[in-house]
């Protein structure tokens, strides 16, 4: 330990105690994960068919149903990381009204560790409902057809995905007054997955609609997934994926760091 | 040790406000090395603010605080390494166990893995947690989350220690244990500073105590010397007849001349014929000794005498009821 600098090894006895909390708790990352499951299924049986139908070249019935699982299961995967990311909000919140941080904001740690422990946590809990989703959507039938280069590119992206995500909702969760705002904040996040080209083509919708879901983050983090999951590389979509994620985590970390730099008053 | 000289807490000026409310309106508090300091104070007297200040948690508006001589703006990391602090609110973490958050101190203040079990173990048998220690603490009863809080404060060993309201909201065998706990850590050595609503703690803890309303202090002294701030006490005397209790009373005036007559509270006096007088603060003894020998010699035997010394709920009262300080 004594070779780490020392955020480094606070941070990781942060990440520790988030770690032995997620297993102490477990229905919490259990109901994190289940709600993208259950989209997944709900999109994908009850919606499939139809829907499979209205992509491009899509056919109805059974054929449908298995192109739109590989259509939508992307948009889940992100919406796996959306639902974690609420999380972080509430984990965040619950240490405040614990008066835990309190506690470690009057020792002689690294004030950021405090903060990195709960993204490193939150980082592991998203990549394993982003895992549980894809897993899900093969025992499905979904095939995809990445090579092992772009399952790693794919394992980078989705990493910087959580990251940004778990950033921006850590300063939510630190915003809030109570565990209950904390929960509630968030919800956007899991809202604008429908909003981008994760469950239909853009095309389809209204004119004002269709130029907010092109534009917006979660298309380009969703088609880069889509695209590598189908064993394509497209550079543009990818690159504006990241900038929006390195954007996201720094406005998201800046955010967090001022908040948490405010006086508690009691 | 050169620092033995300096003072653990030295505070000059202190003050902090809340938007357009002063919470502290200029405090000088000065605690030497190994002593127990009491903040004594209502609510909203500012108790809180002052722990915080010292605790780094937050900035003062004006004014310097030291710890251990390191000022707490400056040089916050030299403070934070050199304190423990227990609040009002429990700062533990409830889903990990007593001892997973015992260890979680020891890691975080790098007490390596053998010194830190060895700690833990060593806190655990003095806090009389061994029951509980492999329980999430969210499931401990109030009075153990506040000891496993303090045991947390305890692991790095701190050098002076900030117990704000340390027994507030705990039965009074709780409170009794977090006593004999203080009373040990100041033989070994450690500077405390605790704020308190109830007299008898600080007057039980202390060795000294600053009384603090409306931000400002009012009074820091020995607890027994700010008790003599208020007139020396009252006396109590039973009488076997109620008939005698008129005569009696003509007999202090006599004698003390003008002296105040107290209410008898007829729930401590029971049915008996009782007469409460102030003591004269000049010779107590000898005015007692003579008011007895002329109550004998008129022929009114008293049958039992009581004598109470001033506590410091008169102490409190006297300095923080604004009416009386104005007169």
């Amino acid at each position: 330990m004594q070779q780490l600098s020392q955020p480094m090894a606070d941070s990781a006895i942060m990440f520790r105690r988030s770690l032995v909390r997620m297993r102490r708790y477990p229905s919490m990352t259990i109901m994190l994960v289940a709600f993208p499951l259950l989209f997944l299924l709900l999109f994908v049986y009850v919606f499939g068919g139809t829907l499979g139908a209205g992509l491009p070249g899509g056919t109805a019935g059974a054929d449908g149903r298995s192109d739109y699982l590989a259509y939508v299961t992307p948009a889940l995967v992100l919406m796996a990381a959306a639902s974690a990311a609420q999380g972080t909000a509430i984990s965040v919140a619950m240490d405040r009204t614990e008066g835990i941080v309190a506690r470690f904001r009057t020792m002689p740690i690294s004030p950021a560790s405090i903060l990195g422990g709960h993204v490193l946590g939150s980082l592991v809990q998203s990549l394993l409902g982003m895992g549980t989703i894809l897993l899900v959507a093969v025992l499905l039938g979904f095939r995809p057809a990445a090579d092992p280069a772009q399952w790693l590119a794919l394992l980078l992206l989705l990493t910087l995905v959580a990251a940004a995500l778990t950033w921006l909702t850590v300063a939510l969760g630190l915003l809030s007054r109570s565990v209950e705002t904390a929960s509630n904040t968030p919800t956007f996040l899991m809202i604008l997955p429908f909003l981008s080209s994760g469950f239909v083509p853009t095309e389809s919708m209204p004119a004002g609609l269709s130029w907010f879901a092109e534009h917006q983050p979660f298309t380009p983090m969703i088609e880069g997934t889509r695209d590598l999951l189908a064993g394509q590389w497209d550079w543009n979509t990818l690159g504006l994926a990241a900038g929006w994620c390195v954007l996201i985590m720094i406005v998201g970390y800046l955010w967090s760091r001022s908040l948490f730099r405010r006086p508690v008053v009691q | 040790m050169p620092e033995n000289n300096q003072p653990a807490i030295d505070i000059t000026g202190l003050t902090k406000a809340f938007g357009d409310h002063q919470v502290l309106c200029g405090i000088d508090l000065t605690v030497p090395t190994g002593t127990v300091c009491a903040l004594l104070g209502p609510n909203g007297a500012g108790k809180t603010t002052i722990v915080n200040i010292l605790a780094t948690l937050l900035t003062p508006d004006a004014g310097t605080v030291r710890v251990t001589g390191h000022d707490v703006v400056a040089d916050g990391s030299a403070v934070r390494a050199a304190i423990g602090v227990t609040g009002q609110f429990s700062a533990v973490d409830g889903l990990l166990t007593g001892a997973e958050n015992l260890r979680l101190m020891a890691d975080l203040r790098r007490l390596g893995r053998v010194e830190g079990r060895r700690r833990v173990d060593e806190l655990v048998d003095r806090f009389d947690l061994r029951g509980a220690a492999g329980k999430p603490a969210s499931t401990y009863s109030g009075g153990m989350k506040r000891k496993l809080d303090l045991a947390m404060t305890l692991v790095a060993r701190p050098r002076v220690l900030f117990l704000d309201e340390p027994t507030t909201g705990l039965d009074p065998r709780s409170r009794r244990d977090v006593w004999d706990i203080v009373r040990s850590l100041v033989q070994d050595g450690v500077t405390i500073l605790l704020t308190t609503q109830y007299l008898d703690e600080a007057d039980r803890l202390a060795d000294q105590v600053a009384v603090l309303t409306g931000g400002r202090i009012v009074a820091h002294d020995e607890p027994a010397r700010l008790k003599q701030l208020v007139p020396g006490g009252r006396i109590r005397l039973q009488f076997a007849h109620p008939g005698a209790l008129a005569g009696a009373r003509r007999t202090v005036a006599d004698v003390w001349g003008d002296t105040r007559d107290h209410p008898v509270d007829p729930e401590t006096a029971g049915d008996t014929a009782t007469l409460d007088v102030e003591l004269p603060v000049a010779d107590t003894v000898g005015a007692l000794r003579r008011l007895l020998d002329r109550l004998d010699d008129q022929g009114t035997p008293v049958r039992q005498v009581e004598v109470t010394a001033p506590d410091l709920d008169d102490v409190f009262f006297a300095l923080t009821d604004p009416s009386v300080r104005k007169a």
